[in-house]
């Protein structure tokens, strides 16, 4: 019987942990749900200018994404120190976007080509020159329609 | 000894793993979506017809230079000022447009179809000086196809696109589609982009 003195013995009983694991898992699935991983590494600056007139850029499967500034810190002792283009994972020329359009056009579905979004992630310090020639290769492989990626705030912020 | 109950699993550490994968989703979690300034390049045409011509006073110059400074119809101008400028531009009227309210100024554009905005830059000019002045002039032509909208249809432009990519949207899609294309076709978005000069 002394099993039973013991439990009684207490004066205040613990708090049951139990559902803890259960709220834990409720946040744990929703995060996983809202969750969209990181597709590339950034391999250049990308602090991207600021805009207000902005329209958001939904169904993320169909867009491609290009990205162009100074090499981050780490690679500037191999790439130097000019704005450059990042396809994919990788350092890029311009004469590389074309070939890289028509790769990422067909693994897509047929139906859903023509509705491809380029995303131009460009930092707010590039040249205009390399930005109208990434246009110019845009144009010539036919993917006309692009959105200037931005973050939200008043246009005067890049002026500075 | 029948009746002995198998031992319980200890699930007091099943916290710390939910803990664990929390943590790490919270981490890579981005959630929030990109947003930017839409835009359609135009298709490179093999052999350039004579482009139709347009008057002078149809065309409004925008210039950006290396300095980031801003040349308006050759003068200068502070970004905050273009926004105004651009609507004053467009919605002058000086030729036949029932529907604009300028100043009817016969030196600037005849109408919103004809009026042309020239957007120029330098090579070295700054990227984000560029996305000031487009952000700029897509700002000045949401004014006035808001303001239309509004007059028109009793709703602001920027709702009726909402609203057209809306799928809960419970209104005529063919309808509102008819009228976001009505308002495209009276402020038609204008924006010819020169290939940059290399500044000798």
């Amino acid at each position: 019987m002394s099993k039973f003195k013991k439990k009684k013995s207490g004066d205040l009983p613990a708090i049951s942990t139990a559902s803890l694991p259960d709220i834990v898992f409720m946040l744990l699935f929703f995060f996983m749900v809202a969750t969209v991983m990181r597709q590339n590494t950034l391999m250049v600056e990308n602090r991207l200018p600021f805009a207000d007139q902005t329209e958001k850029l939904e169904k993320k499967d169909l867009v491609m994404y290009i990205y162009a500034g100074k090499p981050s810190e780490r690679y500037q002792k191999q790439f130097g120190k000019e704005a450059r283009i990042q396809l994919n994972d990788k350092f890029a020329d311009v004469n590389d976007i074309q070939q890289f359009i028509i790769e990422e056009r067909e693994s897509k579905r047929e139906e859903l080509q023509g509705l491809l979004t380029t995303s131009l992630k460009i930092d707010a310090e590039t040249g205009m020159g390399l930005v109208s020639d990434i246009k110019y290769e845009l144009r010539k492989a036919e993917a006309y329609r692009v959105n200037y990626t931005t973050k939200n705030g008043e246009a005067i912020k890049n002026m500075q | 000894m029948a009746k002995r109950s198998a031992p319980e699993v200890n699930a007091g550490s099943m916290a710390d793993i939910a803990f664990l994968l929390l943590i790490f989703f919270l981490v890579t979690t981005t959630i929030e979506t990109d947003t930017g300034i839409n835009s359609k390049l135009p298709p490179i045409e093999e052999q350039p017809e004579d482009p139709p011509p347009r008057k002078e006073k149809n065309i409004f110059i925008v210039l950006i230079n290396q300095n980031e400074e801003l040349l308006v119809e050759d003068e200068r101008m502070e970004l905050k000022d273009l926004r105004q400028a651009a609507i004053d531009f467009l919605d002058n009227g000086g030729g036949d447009c029932n529907y604009c309210q300028g100043a009817k100024d016969p030196a600037s554009s005849d109408n919103p179809l004809k009026a042309v905005i020239s957007l120029q830059n330098d090579r070295e000019t700054e990227y984000g000086a560029y996305i000031a002045v487009q952000n700029e002039l897509v700002a000045a032509f949401n004014y006035l196809r808001n303001r239309e909208a509004n007059r028109l249809f009793g709703k602001s432009f920027i709702q009726m696109e909402k609203d057209f990519n809306d799928s809960q949207y419970r209104g005529n899609k063919e309808k509102l589609e008819e009228q976001i294309k009505q308002i495209r076709e009276m402020f038609p978005l204008n924006l010819s982009e020169a290939e940059p000069k290399e500044r000798e």
